[in-house]
C-alpha cells in the first residue's frame, strides 16, 4: 500500500508545514509538562505548611493544624503487604504456568482474554465485589457485629474472625484483585524477553520444566517482575476507590494491630481532607499528596534501580 | 539457593544445573506437581472473573425484584432519586448521562493531545528530548487519581470559574462542582494511557514505509500525518477505547470534583453524578444497612461492568480486524 502523498506542492511550502506541524507538536507535548508542572506546584504551595515529622507521627485530628498521616501510613503499609503477599505469587504463578507450561491451544487464548478482561474492570466494582465475597462472605457468617467464628479477643495480634468485615486484610485482598492483572501482564513479559536458546539448552540439559524455570528463567526473569511488581504495588498504594467501598471513610487515630483491624489509608486520608468544607484542611489534604507522592517517588525509583542495575541483555 | 549467582549469569547454565542428583522420575514427579500449583494460580483469575460476574447477576437480580424497583424504570427511567424517602424512583440515564459527559470531556482533552504528543515522541523528538518526556509521562500515568480528583477541585475548577464566570467568554455559570473540571482532570489521568499505546503503534510501523516516503520526496510532516499515522491507526483506535473506558470507570476524580446531583444535564458546567460517583455517596454513608440503596449500587456496577467490558472488546476487535501486517 502506497499512501498518497497529496497534491504537489511548492518544496518551500511544504517545509513550511513541516515546521509549523513540529512546533504545533512541540507545544502540544509541553502542554503535558505543564500540567504536571502546574499540579507539583499547586500542591507543594498549599501542603509546605504542614509538612513537618510532627505530620507524620500524629494522628488525624478534628483539627487541623494538629492532624497527621500516622494511621493512614500505618493502615497503607498493612494493605500493602497484604496485597503484596497475595497479589504476587499468583501473579507470578499465572505468568510461568501461562509463559512456559501452557501449550498455545484454546485455553491459553481464553486466559488470555480473561486477563485482559479483568485488567478493564473498573476498580470500584472490585471494590463491590471484595465487599460482598471477602467483608462480607455472602452473610453465611453473620454480620459483622456478630461474626459466626472468632479466634481469639479483638485486641490479640492473632485475632481472626468470619466473616471479615472491613478489616486490612480485606483491604489488602481487594487491592490483590486490582492489580493482579498488572502483576500477571508484566511477569509475563519479563518472562517472555528471556531468550529461548537459554531454555532450549536447560531442556536438552536434561532438566525438566520445573528445573528449568528455577534455574534458568525465573532468576534470568527476576528483575524484571521485580520492577513490574513494584510498580504495581505503587498503583496499588495510590488506590482510593475499592478501600472506599469495603471500609468507608473511618476516623481512626491508631495503627492496625491484627488483620481483622478497621483501617484507614493514606488515598483515602486524602480524599476525607480534600472533601471537606474547611479550608485548612484543604492544606492538610496537599501535605497528604506530598507525603503520597515521596512515598510513590521512592517506589519508582527503586523500580528503575533495579532494571538499571540488574538488567543485562542476554542475547 | 546453590548456584543462585551463577543462573543469573547465563555462560553458567551448565554449573547451575545439577543439585543433589535425584532420580528421573522424583523430578518429573516434581514437575508436574509444580504445574498443578500453579495451575490454580490461572484458576484463580479464572473464578475471579466468574465470582464478578455471578455476585453481579444476583444482587441486581435481588434489586430488580424489590417492590419499588422495575426493570423497565431502570433501563428507561430519566429520574434518579435513591435517597427521596417515599419517592424513590431508579431510572439509570441521569447517571449515564453524567458519565457520559465527563467521558466526552476527558476524550476532548486526552484523544489529540495524547496522540500528538506520541506523534511527537516517535517522529519528531531526538534522543535526548525523548529520555526526558518519557519519564514525565510515567510520573504522570503514576500519579493516583485522587491527587487528580483534588487537583481538579482546587486548581481546575477555581481556574475555569475565573475564565468563564461574569465577564468571560461565554458568561456561563460554573458550578464548585462540574463536569467541565471532573472531565479535564479524568482528560489528564487519560492522557499517558492514549499516548504511550499511540506510541508503541507508530514505533510498529515498519522503517521501510517511513524510508519509501522520504525517498518520494516527503517531509517529515508527511511522513508522519501521512504515513505513519493511517499505519498505526487501529492500535491508535484501540489505545482510545482503552483510555475511555478508563474514563468511564474513573471514580475518585468524579467523587471530588463532579458532584452528586444526579439529573440529566448537556451542559458541562453544571454539578452531575457519574455512576461511579453514585457508589461512592452510597457507601460513604451507612453501609451496614441492606436497603434498596444498597442493592441499587449492583445493578449500578453491573452497567458500569457491562459497558466497560464493551469497550474494551471493541477496542481489541479493532486491533485485530484492523491491524495491518507488514513484511
Amino acid at each position: 500500500m502506497i499512501p498518497e502523498l497529496g497534491s504537489i506542492r511548492s518544496p518551500q511550502r511544504r517545509r513550511l508545514v513541516d515546521r509549523i506541524f513540529m512546533l504545533f507538536c512541540m507545544l502540544v507535548t509541553s502542554l503535558s509538562i505543564i500540567a504536571l508542572g502546574v499540579l507539583l506546584v499547586s500542591i507543594t504551595i498549599q501542603g509546605i505548611e504542614h509538612l513537618d515529622l510532627d505530620f507524620v507521627k500524629n494522628p488525624p485530628s478534628r483539627k487541623a493544624e494538629k492532624a497527621g498521616v500516622f494511621a493512614s501510613l500505618w493502615g497503607t503499609v498493612w494493605i500493602c503487604i497484604v496485597c503484596a503477599l497475595s497479589a504476587l505469587p499468583i501473579g507470578v504463578g499465572t505468568a510461568i504456568y501461562l509463559e512456559e507450561f501452557a501449550k498455545d491451544g484454546r485455553i491459553r487464548r481464553f486466559i488470555d482474554l480473561n486477563i485482559s478482561n479483568l485488567a478493564g474492570v473498573p476498580s470500584i466494582v472490585y471494590g463491590i465485589i471484595g465487599l460482598t465475597v471477602f467483608a462480607r462472605m455472602f452473610g453465611l457468617f453473620g454480620t459483622i457485629n456478630e461474626p459466626a467464628i472468632e479466634i481469639g479477643d479483638p485486641y490479640s495480634f492473632w485475632y481472626f474472625r468470619l466473616p471479615f468485615g472491613g478489616a486490612v486484610l480485606v483491604g489488602g485482598l481487594v487491592l490483590m484483585l486490582v492489580v493482579l492483572p498488572i502483576v500477571i501482564v508484566s511477569a509475563r513479559e519479563a518472562l517472555r524477553a528471556v531468550p529461548s536458546s537459554l531454555r532450549e539448552a536447560a531442556l536438552a540439559a536434561g532438566a525438566t520444566r520445573w528445573q528449568m524455570v528455577r534455574r534458568i528463567t525465573l532468576p534470568a526473569a527476576l528483575p524484571g517482575i521485580m520492577t513490574g511488581s513494584i510498580l504495581a504495588i505503587s498503583r496499588a498504594i495510590g488506590e482510593a476507590a475499592p478501600l472506599l467501598v469495603v471500609s468507608g471513610v473511618l476516623f481512626i487515630r491508631f495503627a492496625p494491630e491484627n488483620l481483622m483491624d478497621q483501617f484507614t489509608a493514606m488515598p483515602l486520608q486524602i480524599y476525607n481532607w480534600a472533601g471537606r468544607p474547611q479550608e485548612e484542611f484543604h492544606a492538610v489534604a496537599a501535605t497528604g499528596i506530598m507525603v503520597l507522592l515521596a512515598i510513590l517517588l521512592l517506589f519508582n525509583t527503586i523500580a528503575i534501580i533495579i532494571r538499571q542495575v540488574f538488567h543485562k541483555p542476554l542475547q | 539457593m546453590q548456584g543462585q549467582a551463577g543462573a543469573l549469569d547465563h555462560r553458567n547454565v551448565g554449573a547451575s544445573l545439577p543439585g543433589r542428583p535425584r532420580s528421573l522420575s522424583s523430578q518429573q514427579r516434581s514437575s508436574t506437581f509444580v504445574k498443578g500449583v500453579l495451575f490454580l494460580c490461572v484458576l484463580f483469575s479464572v473464578c475471579t472473573t466468574v465470582t464478578i460476574i455471578a455476585v453481579l447477576l444476583k444482587e441486581s437480580f435481588a434489586f430488580f425484584m424489590m417492590d419499588e424497583v422495575s426493570f423497565r424504570e431502570y433501563a428507561t427511567g430519566t429520574k434518579w432519586t435513591p435517597l427521596l424517602g417515599a419517592q424513590k424512583q431508579f431510572g439509570v440515564w441521569p447517571l449515564i448521562t453524567g458519565t457520559l459527559l465527563v467521558t466526552v470531556v476527558a476524550a476532548a482533552v486526552a484523544l489529540p493531545l495524547g496522540v500528538i504528543t506520541a506523534m511527537f515522541l516517535s517522529e519528531y523528538a531526538p534522543r535526548r528530548v525523548r529520555a526526558v518526556l518519557k519519564p514525565i509521562l510515567e510520573v504522570l500515568a503514576g500519579v493516583p487519581t485522587v491527587v487528580y480528583g483534588f487537583f481538579a477541585l482546587m486548581v481546575i475548577t477555581p481556574s475555569l470559574q475565573w475564565l468563564f464566570n461574569g465577564t468571560g467568554p461565554g458568561a456561563q455559570y460554573i458550578d464548585t462542582f462540574n463536569a467541565l473540571s471532573a472531565g479535564i482532570a479524568v482528560g489528564i489521568m487519560c492522557l499517558p494511557i492514549v499516548c504511550s499505546l499511540s506510541e508503541d503503534a507508530m514505533q510498529a510501523v515498519p522503517r521501510s514505509l517511513r524510508e519509501g516516503a522520504y525517498a518520494l520526496g516527503g517531509t517529515r510532516f508527511d511522513v508522519s500525518v501521512k504515513v505513519v499515522f493511517p499505519a498505526a491507526l487501529s492500535g491508535i483506535m484501540s489505545s482510545y477505547l482503552l483510555a475511555i473506558a478508563r474514563a468511564v470507570g474513573e471514580t475518585m476524580i468524579v467523587a471530588l470534583a463532579a458532584g452528586a446531583s444526579a439529573k440529566m444535564a448537556w451542559n458541562p458546567g453544571s454539578e452531575v453524578q457519574t455512576m461511579t460517583g453514585y457508589i461512592v455517596q452510597i457507601y460513604l454513608g451507612d453501609t451496614d444497612s441492606l436497603g434498596v440503596e444498597y442493592y441499587s449500587t449492583y445493578a449500578i456496577a453491573a452497567t458500569l461492568f457491562i459497558m466497560t467490558l464493551l469497550i474494551t472488546w471493541t477496542g481489541y476487535a479493532i486491533s485485530r480486524r484492523f491491524r495491518q501486517v507488514y513484511e
